[in-house]
Protein backbone atom coordinates (compact mmCIF):
# COMPACT_ATOMS: atom_id res chain seq x y z
CA UNK A 1 0.00 0.00 0.00
CA UNK A 2 1.07 3.24 -0.96
CA UNK A 3 -0.40 6.49 -0.05
CA UNK A 4 0.29 10.12 -0.13
CA UNK A 5 -1.67 12.70 2.23
CA UNK A 6 -0.14 16.23 2.55
CA UNK A 7 -1.60 19.56 2.96
CA UNK A 8 1.19 22.45 3.29
CA UNK A 9 0.99 26.25 2.49
CA UNK A 10 3.92 28.13 1.30
CA UNK A 11 3.25 31.89 1.06
CA UNK A 12 0.20 32.13 -1.32
CA UNK A 13 -0.19 28.94 -2.09
CA UNK A 14 -1.35 25.81 -0.91
CA UNK A 15 -0.73 22.36 -1.55
CA UNK A 16 -3.69 19.78 -0.62
CA UNK A 17 -2.88 16.51 -2.21
CA UNK A 18 -3.95 13.28 -1.80
CA UNK A 19 -3.26 9.98 -3.97
CA UNK A 20 -2.05 6.73 -4.51
CA UNK A 21 1.33 5.19 -5.58
CA UNK A 22 0.35 1.12 -6.47
CA UNK A 23 1.14 1.33 -10.23
CA UNK A 24 4.88 0.63 -10.86
CA UNK A 25 4.66 4.14 -13.03
CA UNK A 26 2.67 7.52 -11.86
CA UNK A 27 3.32 9.97 -13.98
CA UNK A 28 2.43 13.10 -11.75
CA UNK A 29 1.05 15.67 -14.36
CA UNK A 30 0.35 19.44 -14.73
CA UNK A 31 1.59 23.24 -15.64
CA UNK A 32 4.11 25.17 -13.67
CA UNK A 33 3.29 26.15 -10.77
CA UNK A 34 1.06 23.52 -9.81
CA UNK A 35 2.96 22.11 -6.73
CA UNK A 36 4.64 19.22 -8.68
CA UNK A 37 8.25 20.05 -7.53
CA UNK A 38 6.87 20.83 -4.11
CA UNK A 39 4.96 17.60 -3.76
CA UNK A 40 8.23 15.69 -4.65
CA UNK A 41 10.71 17.69 -2.15
CA UNK A 42 7.81 16.40 0.86
CA UNK A 43 7.86 13.14 -1.17
CA UNK A 44 11.95 13.21 -0.80
CA UNK A 45 12.23 14.59 3.25
CA UNK A 46 13.74 17.41 2.04
CA UNK A 47 10.30 19.73 2.70
CA UNK A 48 8.40 18.97 5.53
CA UNK A 49 4.66 19.64 5.66
CA UNK A 50 1.97 21.19 8.02
CA UNK A 51 0.55 18.23 7.87
CA UNK A 52 0.29 15.06 5.91
CA UNK A 53 0.59 11.32 5.95
CA UNK A 54 2.92 9.13 3.52
CA UNK A 55 3.21 5.65 3.32
CA UNK A 56 5.65 3.49 0.62
CA UNK A 57 5.28 -0.35 0.39
CA UNK A 58 3.36 -0.26 3.54
CA UNK A 59 6.05 1.55 5.52
CA UNK A 60 5.08 5.09 7.36
CA UNK A 61 7.36 7.70 6.30
CA UNK A 62 5.52 10.64 7.56
CA UNK A 63 2.53 10.79 9.86
CA UNK A 64 2.26 14.46 11.30
CA UNK A 65 -0.52 13.40 13.60
CA UNK A 66 1.72 10.78 15.41
CA UNK A 67 4.78 12.73 15.04
CA UNK A 68 6.57 10.24 12.37
CA UNK A 69 9.09 11.68 10.25
CA UNK A 70 11.73 9.34 8.78
CA UNK A 71 14.58 11.89 7.55
CA UNK A 72 15.38 11.85 3.77
CA UNK A 73 18.42 9.45 4.07
CA UNK A 74 16.36 7.08 5.34
CA UNK A 75 13.29 6.97 3.39
CA UNK A 76 14.89 5.06 0.43
CA UNK A 77 13.78 7.36 -2.47
CA UNK A 78 15.71 8.18 -5.03
CA UNK A 79 15.58 11.77 -6.52
CA UNK A 80 17.13 12.93 -9.86
CA UNK A 81 15.98 16.48 -11.40
CA UNK A 82 16.05 18.47 -14.31
CA UNK A 83 19.76 19.74 -12.98
CA UNK A 84 21.77 16.52 -11.79
CA UNK A 85 23.48 17.43 -8.98
CA UNK A 86 26.59 15.15 -9.14
CA UNK A 87 29.13 15.60 -6.75
CA UNK A 88 31.69 17.43 -8.88
CA UNK A 89 35.05 16.56 -7.07
CA UNK A 90 34.32 12.55 -7.34
CA UNK A 91 34.61 10.70 -10.32
CA UNK A 92 31.17 8.91 -11.84
CA UNK A 93 32.31 5.54 -10.15
CA UNK A 94 32.50 7.34 -6.85
CA UNK A 95 29.25 9.20 -7.48
CA UNK A 96 27.13 5.96 -8.26
CA UNK A 97 29.23 4.55 -5.01
CA UNK A 98 28.08 7.24 -2.90
CA UNK A 99 25.09 5.72 -1.57
CA UNK A 100 25.83 2.29 -1.33
CA UNK A 101 29.16 2.45 1.54
CA UNK A 102 27.09 0.06 3.39
CA UNK A 103 27.85 -2.54 1.07
CA UNK A 104 31.32 -4.59 0.94
CA UNK A 105 33.73 -3.58 -0.82
CA UNK A 106 33.24 -6.94 -3.87
CA UNK A 107 29.65 -5.67 -3.64
CA UNK A 108 29.94 -2.23 -4.08
CA UNK A 109 32.12 -2.31 -6.95
CA UNK A 110 29.49 -5.24 -8.43
CA UNK A 111 26.61 -2.73 -7.52
CA UNK A 112 28.40 0.20 -9.59
CA UNK A 113 29.47 -1.92 -12.31
CA UNK A 114 25.89 -2.97 -12.39
CA UNK A 115 24.66 0.46 -12.45
CA UNK A 116 26.61 2.02 -15.05
CA UNK A 117 25.74 -1.28 -17.33
CA UNK A 118 22.30 -0.26 -17.00
CA UNK A 119 22.82 3.37 -18.19
CA UNK A 120 25.21 2.07 -21.12
CA UNK A 121 27.98 4.56 -19.36
CA UNK A 122 31.00 1.90 -18.39
CA UNK A 123 33.06 3.53 -20.66
CA UNK A 124 32.50 6.70 -18.16
CA UNK A 125 33.04 5.20 -14.78
CA UNK A 126 36.35 6.86 -14.05
CA UNK A 127 35.50 9.93 -15.81
CA UNK A 128 35.50 13.26 -13.43
CA UNK A 129 31.91 14.05 -12.81
CA UNK A 130 32.43 17.57 -14.30
CA UNK A 131 33.70 16.64 -17.20
CA UNK A 132 30.76 14.82 -18.61
CA UNK A 133 28.08 16.18 -21.22
CA UNK A 134 24.32 16.72 -20.39
CA UNK A 135 23.33 13.34 -20.94
CA UNK A 136 26.00 12.01 -19.60
CA UNK A 137 25.22 13.52 -16.40
CA UNK A 138 21.65 12.76 -16.23
CA UNK A 139 22.55 8.69 -16.56
CA UNK A 140 24.83 8.69 -14.09
CA UNK A 141 22.78 11.29 -11.97
CA UNK A 142 19.92 7.88 -12.32
CA UNK A 143 22.41 4.85 -11.91
CA UNK A 144 23.75 7.28 -8.24
CA UNK A 145 19.81 7.13 -7.75
CA UNK A 146 18.89 3.84 -8.40
CA UNK A 147 22.47 2.17 -6.91
CA UNK A 148 21.20 1.74 -3.42
CA UNK A 149 18.08 -0.05 -5.02
CA UNK A 150 15.22 2.61 -3.19
CA UNK A 151 11.99 1.77 -2.71
CA UNK A 152 11.00 5.17 -5.02
CA UNK A 153 12.21 6.63 -7.55
CA UNK A 154 11.48 10.62 -8.06
CA UNK A 155 11.90 11.55 -11.34
CA UNK A 156 11.11 15.47 -11.91
CA UNK A 157 11.81 16.30 -15.34
CA UNK A 158 14.71 14.63 -15.97
CA UNK A 159 14.81 14.32 -19.56
CA UNK A 160 13.44 17.85 -20.32
CA UNK A 161 17.05 19.35 -21.03
CA UNK A 162 18.44 16.05 -23.31
CA UNK A 163 18.07 15.74 -27.36
CA UNK A 164 15.25 13.26 -28.62
CA UNK A 165 17.36 10.24 -28.65
CA UNK A 166 19.02 10.56 -25.39
CA UNK A 167 16.21 10.71 -23.81
CA UNK A 168 14.73 8.33 -25.43
CA UNK A 169 17.25 5.92 -24.63
CA UNK A 170 17.38 7.00 -21.28
CA UNK A 171 13.55 6.27 -20.38
CA UNK A 172 13.76 2.86 -22.50
CA UNK A 173 16.75 1.61 -19.59
CA UNK A 174 14.35 2.68 -16.90
CA UNK A 175 11.18 1.56 -17.90
CA UNK A 176 13.13 -1.69 -17.99
CA UNK A 177 14.08 -1.59 -14.29
CA UNK A 178 12.31 -2.75 -11.64
CA UNK A 179 11.68 -0.01 -9.26
CA UNK A 180 8.43 2.52 -8.46
CA UNK A 181 8.98 5.53 -9.94
CA UNK A 182 6.59 9.06 -9.57
CA UNK A 183 7.42 10.72 -12.36
CA UNK A 184 6.61 14.13 -12.88
CA UNK A 185 6.61 16.41 -16.61
CA UNK A 186 4.49 18.99 -18.28
CA UNK A 187 5.29 17.50 -21.56
CA UNK A 188 1.90 16.01 -22.71
CA UNK A 189 4.40 14.34 -26.00
CA UNK A 190 7.01 12.96 -23.79
CA UNK A 191 4.27 11.22 -21.34
CA UNK A 192 1.75 9.79 -23.92
CA UNK A 193 2.98 6.45 -24.69
CA UNK A 194 4.14 5.77 -20.54
CA UNK A 195 2.15 2.60 -19.29
CA UNK A 196 1.65 4.65 -16.32
CA UNK A 197 -0.98 5.82 -13.73
CA UNK A 198 -1.77 9.59 -13.77
CA UNK A 199 -2.31 12.05 -11.01
CA UNK A 200 -3.16 15.46 -12.39
CA UNK A 201 -1.98 18.37 -10.26
CA UNK A 202 -3.62 21.70 -10.89
CA UNK A 203 -3.00 24.96 -8.26
CA UNK A 204 -1.93 22.35 -5.60
CA UNK A 205 -5.01 20.02 -5.59
CA UNK A 206 -4.88 16.80 -7.52
CA UNK A 207 -7.85 16.84 -10.15
CA UNK A 208 -7.87 13.63 -11.86
CA UNK A 209 -6.24 9.80 -11.39
CA UNK A 210 -6.36 7.11 -13.23
CA UNK A 211 -4.80 4.93 -16.12
CA UNK A 212 -2.74 7.67 -17.69
CA UNK A 213 -4.23 7.01 -21.54
CA UNK A 214 -7.50 7.09 -20.34
CA UNK A 215 -7.49 10.32 -18.36
CA UNK A 216 -5.78 12.14 -20.67
CA UNK A 217 -7.88 11.54 -23.81
CA UNK A 218 -10.74 12.39 -21.87
CA UNK A 219 -9.33 15.70 -20.91
CA UNK A 220 -6.47 16.02 -23.77
CA UNK A 221 -8.57 19.57 -25.61
CA UNK A 222 -8.59 21.08 -21.91
CA UNK A 223 -5.22 20.03 -20.70
CA UNK A 224 -4.14 21.28 -23.95
CA UNK A 225 -5.66 24.77 -23.42
CA UNK A 226 -4.24 25.04 -19.81
CA UNK A 227 -0.69 24.17 -20.61
CA UNK A 228 -0.52 26.78 -23.50
CA UNK A 229 0.39 24.16 -26.46
CA UNK B 1 65.64 40.59 14.97
CA UNK B 2 64.34 39.40 17.84
CA UNK B 3 64.94 35.42 16.98
CA UNK B 4 63.41 34.93 19.86
CA UNK B 5 60.49 36.21 19.36
CA UNK B 6 59.93 35.57 15.91
CA UNK B 7 60.11 31.71 16.58
CA UNK B 8 57.54 32.40 19.85
CA UNK B 9 55.11 34.14 16.88
CA UNK B 10 55.32 31.45 14.37
CA UNK B 11 54.54 29.07 17.15
CA UNK B 12 51.33 30.95 18.07
CA UNK B 13 49.78 31.55 14.58
CA UNK B 14 50.40 27.98 13.93
CA UNK B 15 48.40 26.87 17.03
CA UNK B 16 45.88 29.47 17.07
CA UNK B 17 45.92 28.63 13.00
CA UNK B 18 45.00 24.87 13.81
CA UNK B 19 42.82 25.69 16.93
CA UNK B 20 40.90 27.88 14.84
CA UNK B 21 40.44 25.46 11.93
CA UNK B 22 39.51 23.08 14.59
CA UNK B 23 36.70 25.27 15.90
CA UNK B 24 36.00 27.36 12.73
CA UNK B 25 34.98 24.26 10.57
CA UNK B 26 31.86 22.81 12.76
CA UNK B 27 30.88 26.37 13.73
CA UNK B 28 30.53 27.47 10.50
CA UNK B 29 29.19 24.14 9.60
CA UNK B 30 26.40 24.77 11.74
CA UNK B 31 25.90 28.65 11.01
CA UNK B 32 25.12 27.13 7.71
CA UNK B 33 22.60 24.28 8.37
CA UNK B 34 20.60 25.61 11.32
CA UNK B 35 17.72 26.60 11.80
CA UNK B 36 17.93 27.85 15.37
CA UNK B 37 16.66 31.16 16.53
CA UNK B 38 19.93 32.08 18.08
CA UNK B 39 21.42 31.53 15.06
CA UNK B 40 22.04 35.55 14.22
CA UNK B 41 23.44 35.96 17.87
CA UNK B 42 25.97 32.59 17.41
CA UNK B 43 26.94 34.84 14.31
CA UNK B 44 27.14 38.15 16.15
CA UNK B 45 29.33 36.71 18.85
CA UNK B 46 31.68 35.18 16.31
CA UNK B 47 31.95 38.27 14.28
CA UNK B 48 32.59 40.44 17.50
CA UNK B 49 36.12 40.63 17.42
CA UNK B 50 36.28 42.04 13.78
CA UNK B 51 34.44 45.18 15.17
CA UNK B 52 35.80 45.44 18.87
CA UNK B 53 38.75 47.45 19.57
CA UNK B 54 41.54 45.34 20.25
CA UNK B 55 41.97 46.75 23.99
CA UNK B 56 38.39 46.48 24.87
CA UNK B 57 38.79 42.31 23.57
CA UNK B 58 42.49 42.19 25.59
CA UNK B 59 40.67 43.69 28.67
CA UNK B 60 38.13 41.38 28.84
CA UNK B 61 39.84 38.51 28.30
CA UNK B 62 42.73 39.72 31.62
CA UNK B 63 39.64 39.91 33.55
CA UNK B 64 38.25 36.79 32.33
CA UNK B 65 41.22 35.18 32.19
CA UNK B 66 42.68 36.43 35.63
CA UNK B 67 42.43 35.01 39.34
CA UNK B 68 39.33 36.72 39.93
CA UNK B 69 37.27 34.49 37.63
CA UNK B 70 36.15 30.85 38.58
CA UNK B 71 37.30 30.20 35.57
CA UNK B 72 40.72 31.92 35.83
CA UNK B 73 41.14 30.08 38.86
CA UNK B 74 39.94 26.59 37.57
CA UNK B 75 42.59 27.38 34.61
CA UNK B 76 45.05 27.75 37.00
CA UNK B 77 44.67 24.87 38.84
CA UNK B 78 44.56 22.78 35.73
CA UNK B 79 47.66 24.23 34.35
CA UNK B 80 49.71 24.90 37.44
CA UNK B 81 49.75 28.59 36.48
CA UNK B 82 47.75 31.38 35.46
CA UNK B 83 46.25 32.02 32.10
CA UNK B 84 47.28 35.19 31.80
CA UNK B 85 50.70 36.07 30.88
CA UNK B 86 51.29 32.74 29.40
CA UNK B 87 51.70 31.62 26.04
CA UNK B 88 48.70 29.21 26.55
CA UNK B 89 46.70 32.56 27.54
CA UNK B 90 48.18 34.51 23.94
CA UNK B 91 46.86 31.41 22.46
CA UNK B 92 43.07 31.61 23.90
CA UNK B 93 43.44 35.30 23.22
CA UNK B 94 44.41 35.10 19.39
CA UNK B 95 41.95 32.30 19.06
CA UNK B 96 38.97 34.30 20.10
CA UNK B 97 40.30 37.85 18.18
CA UNK B 98 40.74 35.85 14.69
CA UNK B 99 37.54 33.66 14.75
CA UNK B 100 35.81 35.83 12.54
CA UNK B 101 38.68 35.46 10.17
CA UNK B 102 37.93 31.47 10.30
CA UNK B 103 34.29 31.67 10.25
CA UNK B 104 33.60 33.89 7.86
CA UNK B 105 35.42 32.63 4.90
CA UNK B 106 34.09 29.24 5.38
CA UNK B 107 30.56 30.13 5.95
CA UNK B 108 30.58 31.65 2.94
CA UNK B 109 32.61 28.68 1.62
CA UNK B 110 29.79 26.48 2.74
CA UNK B 111 26.92 28.57 1.49
CA UNK B 112 28.61 28.30 -2.27
CA UNK B 113 28.07 24.80 -2.44
CA UNK B 114 24.97 24.46 -4.66
CA UNK B 115 22.26 23.47 -1.91
CA UNK B 116 20.97 20.34 -4.43
CA UNK B 117 24.61 18.60 -4.38
CA UNK B 118 23.69 18.53 -0.37
CA UNK B 119 20.21 17.33 -0.96
CA UNK B 120 21.40 14.66 -2.95
CA UNK B 121 23.66 13.64 -0.28
CA UNK B 122 21.43 13.88 2.51
CA UNK B 123 19.19 11.12 0.40
CA UNK B 124 21.97 8.88 0.00
CA UNK B 125 22.21 8.22 3.43
CA UNK B 126 24.84 10.86 4.38
CA UNK B 127 24.51 12.66 8.17
CA UNK B 128 25.84 15.77 8.75
CA UNK B 129 29.41 14.78 9.52
CA UNK B 130 29.70 12.67 6.39
CA UNK B 131 28.54 15.53 4.25
CA UNK B 132 30.88 18.16 5.77
CA UNK B 133 33.79 15.80 5.25
CA UNK B 134 33.19 14.37 2.10
CA UNK B 135 31.40 16.89 0.57
CA UNK B 136 32.17 20.62 1.91
CA UNK B 137 35.23 20.66 2.77
CA UNK B 138 36.46 19.07 -0.57
CA UNK B 139 34.21 21.75 -2.22
CA UNK B 140 35.09 24.66 0.03
CA UNK B 141 38.91 23.81 -0.08
CA UNK B 142 39.88 26.85 -1.32
CA UNK B 143 37.69 28.75 1.61
CA UNK B 144 39.13 27.01 4.52
CA UNK B 145 42.56 28.01 2.63
CA UNK B 146 42.04 31.44 2.83
CA UNK B 147 40.55 31.03 6.23
CA UNK B 148 43.80 29.57 7.54
CA UNK B 149 45.57 31.96 5.65
CA UNK B 150 43.92 34.83 7.00
CA UNK B 151 43.91 33.24 10.87
CA UNK B 152 47.91 32.86 10.77
CA UNK B 153 48.71 36.47 9.56
CA UNK B 154 46.40 37.76 11.26
CA UNK B 155 47.81 36.40 13.83
CA UNK B 156 51.48 37.38 13.46
CA UNK B 157 50.77 41.06 13.18
CA UNK B 158 48.39 41.20 16.37
CA UNK B 159 49.47 43.65 18.98
CA UNK B 160 46.19 44.85 21.22
CA UNK B 161 45.38 41.78 22.55
CA UNK B 162 48.49 39.88 22.96
CA UNK B 163 49.45 43.23 24.97
CA UNK B 164 47.08 43.16 27.16
CA UNK B 165 46.58 39.63 28.38
CA UNK B 166 50.33 38.68 27.53
CA UNK B 167 52.60 41.55 28.56
CA UNK B 168 56.26 41.65 27.42
CA UNK B 169 58.07 38.87 29.01
CA UNK B 170 60.73 37.75 27.03
CA UNK B 171 60.43 34.08 25.83
CA UNK B 172 56.94 33.85 27.10
CA UNK B 173 54.80 36.60 25.36
CA UNK B 174 56.75 39.01 23.59
CA UNK B 175 55.63 38.58 20.14
CA UNK B 176 57.69 40.30 17.13
CA UNK B 177 54.89 43.47 16.93
CA UNK B 178 55.45 43.88 20.53
CA UNK B 179 59.30 43.85 19.84
CA UNK B 180 58.45 46.41 17.32
CA UNK B 181 56.97 48.73 19.82
CA UNK B 182 59.85 47.75 21.91
CA UNK B 183 62.53 48.85 19.43
CA UNK B 184 60.61 51.91 18.72
CA UNK B 185 60.68 53.03 22.08
CA UNK B 186 64.28 52.27 22.67
CA UNK B 187 64.47 54.53 19.26
CA UNK B 188 66.15 51.30 18.13
CA UNK B 189 64.52 52.63 14.38
CA UNK B 190 66.57 50.76 11.96
CA UNK B 191 65.89 47.20 14.00
CA UNK B 192 62.26 48.21 14.23
CA UNK B 193 62.69 48.83 10.36
CA UNK B 194 63.84 45.07 9.72
CA UNK B 195 61.23 43.80 12.04
CA UNK B 196 58.75 45.55 9.98
CA UNK B 197 59.70 44.83 6.74
CA UNK B 198 59.89 41.12 8.03
CA UNK B 199 56.47 40.86 8.96
CA UNK B 200 55.21 42.70 5.73
CA UNK B 201 56.94 40.91 3.59
CA UNK B 202 55.24 37.57 5.70
CA UNK B 203 51.44 39.37 5.15
CA UNK B 204 52.10 40.13 1.45
CA UNK B 205 53.35 36.67 0.34
CA UNK B 206 50.49 34.87 2.21
CA UNK B 207 48.70 36.90 -0.21
CA UNK B 208 50.30 36.31 -2.86
CA UNK B 209 50.33 32.38 -2.21
CA UNK B 210 46.23 33.13 -1.67
CA UNK B 211 45.71 35.40 -4.65
CA UNK B 212 48.27 33.36 -7.14
CA UNK B 213 46.33 30.22 -5.65
CA UNK B 214 43.11 31.21 -7.36
CA UNK B 215 44.41 32.86 -10.52
CA UNK B 216 45.95 29.31 -11.17
CA UNK B 217 42.55 27.86 -10.42
CA UNK B 218 40.64 30.48 -12.29
CA UNK B 219 38.08 32.06 -9.86
CA UNK B 220 37.13 35.11 -11.04
CA UNK B 221 37.49 38.31 -8.81
CA UNK B 222 34.24 39.21 -7.22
Amino acid sequence: MSEVRIRHRQGGFVLDAEFSLDGAWTVLFGPSGAGKSTLLRILAGLLAPQEGRITIGGRTLLDTAQGIAVPAGRRSIGFVTQQPALFPHLTVRQNIAFGVRHLSAPARAGRVHEMLHLFGAEALADRGAKNLSGGERQRVALARALAPAPQLLLLDEPLAALDAASAKDILRRLLDFEVRVLYVSHDLAEIWRMPAELVLLDRGRVTATGPLRQVLAADRERLLEQLGS
Amino acid sequence: MDLQALWLTVRLAAVTTLVLLAVGIPLAWWIVSTRARWRPLVESITTLPLLLPPTVLGFYLLVLLGSRTAFGRAAAHLLGHPLAFSFAGLVVGSVIYSLPFAVQPMTAGFHAVDPAIVDQARLLGAGRLRILREILLPLSARSVLAAATLCFTHTVGEFGVVLMIGGDIPGATRTLSIAIYDQVQDFSYAQANRTSLFLLSISLLALLLLYGHRRSEGIPHV
